[in-house]
């Protein structure tokens, strides 16, 4: 018997308003994730991918249709329920990394375990441990602007995965990383997603991270253009 | 709330030099507001304590007739002193005085006076009536360091003072000054002249007789006597404490400007975070946070700042406040030309409630301004915020 999709989206439309109009980001989207994909969105500026990474991160919701994440409909969602599904399942990495600037590396990557209530030994333990898969111990101390940008990319990725998440959202995780970096970055997801079963959700344009995707969902015009999936 | 402030402590303690700058001009306002109003509270007890033991003792029984603002009463303010209270007299609790006008001639000039009457054995005021039991060829009399000073005169001097008796009667002889107190208290010593109440009611022709009497501080429980008011001391004080209150309005002004600086420099720091922290803003929003829950951990983070100023006053304010209640605040000019109860030199009077009222009023202020510029982050879009893109 086939697995419950983790992701599941059913004629999902997003409009934002512009003036006296509106604009179509998403239209019409029809998607199904399982559990332990490395899938991405894949398409132009403006073709919507951000858009629809949002709304799977309930950090927004659908103007029509519905995506439910991991059982739960983000479109009925209230504020309290939203950021508890995000709290307790959902990982993000950014472009930009959005780590805390002023707090150490051990304390961003604290940050989830700390909402969850952990307690200090066990975050202690799974921050480590966390800081180990992606190579970072002999940073705890430091701060962000003490980094380079794959280290902060890289403690992002920590961040995200301190808790084990079920689903991982990585928006344009290299876009502000050189070639090398990229490529350190990726592979060590590709290694977590294998390892820890994660599945993995990137919205991208750049040509590094989708030769890494397992699924290439292409976007254009805010429709699914075609996909692509790569055999086991 | 804990995890708010644990990160608002990690926030603030991240942001270096901008917090300390923020908590230390909110520090100056916690320490300046408790030493001035230390200064009122420390002007308010010397002044009820001075005149406590130089004028008003533990309250008084005044003649039916006394005004001491009108000096033409004094003619007829004079009563046997009443049966009920001679038991009290005599075992020192209660002091009477004879009170009435007179007049002397210093450098030549006429100058009205109120020759006050009073037991040399007395121990209700600290008064240095003693000097009265002096033997000399003229009346002892003891007299205020600022009334020496008007009439240039010194221990040992004789003064001629005129009086006029109950039966009209005007007559004249000289004093000698045996004794020159300083009081701080003012209406304790210009224009006054204190001799032996015996002395006085014998050039008066009113043997037993007293204007009002004053009773050891303490006494309570004293009886209705007809002819005669009985004031409390908080009656003798009522100008004291209106004095201080008007004063206190004034400072008002100046803890006003203080907490409004202080608050200025925290809602400016509130906006400017909300603005330069967007994308944190959404960070914690992404990772788990509700946007209430955002404003919750700003508002605690500038409510932060009061609790750090409370701890960085405590480090240097605290041995500046004891050292000030124990050196005193000398006052710039001579206070003897204020005409009021107050001394050279002020000692500042810290109480619990003073400090404690203090630090939650300054708290619950920055509480306030620091939750005003958050409730903006309820109406953000995380996903912009998350950008970081202006909203």
């Amino acid at each position: 018997m086939e697995a419950p999709p983790i992701i599941s989206i059913e004629k999902l439309v997003k409009k934002f308003p512009m003036g006296k109009t509106e604009f179509t980001a998403l239209n019409g989207i029809e998607l199904q994730f399982t559990r332990g994909e490395f899938a991405g969105l894949v398409g132009p500026s403006g073709s919507g991918k951000t858009t629809l990474l949002n709304i799977i991160g309930s950090l927004d919701v659908p103007t029509s249709g519905t995506a439910v994440v991991l059982g739960m409909s983000v479109g009925s969602l209230s504020p309290k329920e939203a950021a508890r599904l995000r709290k307790e399942n959902l990982g993000f990495i950014f472009q930009s990394y959005n780590l805390l600037t002023v707090h150490t590396v051990y304390e961003n990557v604290e940050f989830p375990l700390l909402l969850l209530g952990y307690n200090s030994s066990e975050r202690k333990r799974m921050i480590m441990d966390a800081l180990e898969w992606v190579g970072l111990t002999d940073k705890v101390k430091s701060k962000p602007p003490q980094l380079s940008g794959g280290e902060c990319q890289r403690v992002a990725i920590a961040r995200a995965m301190v808790k084990k998440p079920s689903l991982v959202l990585a928006d344009e995780p290299t876009a502000n990383l050189d070639a090398a970096n990229s490529h350190n970055i990726l592979k060590t997801m590709e290694t977590l997603n294998r390892e820890l079963k994660t599945t993995f959700v990137f919205a991208t344009h750049d040509e590094k991270v989708i030769s890494y995707l397992k699924r290439k969902i292409f976007l254009l015009d805010g429709k699914v253009d075609r996909q692509e999936i790569l055999p086991n | 709330m804990k995890l708010a402030l644990k990160l608002a402590l990690r926030n603030l303690l991240g942001a270096g030099l901008r917090t300390w700058l923020n908590v230390i001009v909110l520090s100056f306002s916690f320490v300046v507001i408790i030493f001035m109003k230390g200064i009122m509270m420390g002007w308010d007890h010397q002044a009820k304590t001075d005149m406590t033991n130089w004028e008003i003792g533990g309250g008084q029984y005044w003649h039916e007739n006394y005004d001491p603002l009108d000096p033409f009463t004094l003619a007829n303010s004079h009563a046997p002193v009443p049966e009920e209270l001679k038991q009290e007299i005599e075992k020192g609790d209660i002091e009477p005085f004879l009170v009435v006008s007179g007049t002397i001639y210093p450098q030549g000039r006429l100058q009205s006076i109120v020759i006050k009457g009073i037991n040399p054995g007395q121990s209700v005021f600290l008064l240095p009536t003693h000097k009265l039991d002096t033997l000399t060829d003229a009346i002892p009399a003891i007299i205020g360091s600022q009334m020496a000073r008007n009439m240039k005169a010194s221990v040992g001097d004789h003064i001629t003072i005129r009086w006029r008796d109950v039966k009209g009667t005007f007559d004249a002889g000289d004093i000698v000054i045996t004794g020159i107190f300083t009081s701080n208290v003012p209406q304790a010593e210009n224009g006054q002249i204190y001799i032996s109440l015996e002395k006085l009611q014998g050039m008066m022709l009113m043997p037993g007789e007293a204007t009002l009497m004053t009773l050891r501080d303490g006494k309570t429980g004293m009886p209705v006597i007809d002819g005669w008011a009985l004031k409390s001391k908080e009656d003798l004080t009522a100008s004291i404490d209106a004095m201080i209150k008007t004063k206190s309005g004034g400072q008002l002004v100046l803890y006003t400007i203080l907490i409004l600086l202080a608050m200025l420099a925290i809602f400016d720091t509130q906006v400017l975070s909300i603005f330069r922290r967007q994308r944190e803003i959404g960070t914690y929003v992404a990772l788990g946070y509700t946007r209430k829950q955002v404003v919750g951990l700003f508002t605690v983070e500038g409510t932060m700042y009061a609790v750090l100023a409370a701890i960085l006053s405590a480090a240097y304010g605290l041995p500046f406040l004891t050292w000030m209640a124990k050196t005193g605040w000398t006052m710039p000019v001579e206070t003897s030309e204020f005409g009021l109860a107050i001394a050279q030199t002020l000692y500042p009077v810290y109480s619990a409630g003073l400090v404690i009222s203090t630090v939650l009023i300054l708290t619950t202020v920055t509480a306030i301004v620091s939750y005003w510029p958050s409730r903006r982050i309820a109406k953000m879009n995380p996903t912009d915020a998350l950008r970081g893109k202006l909203q």
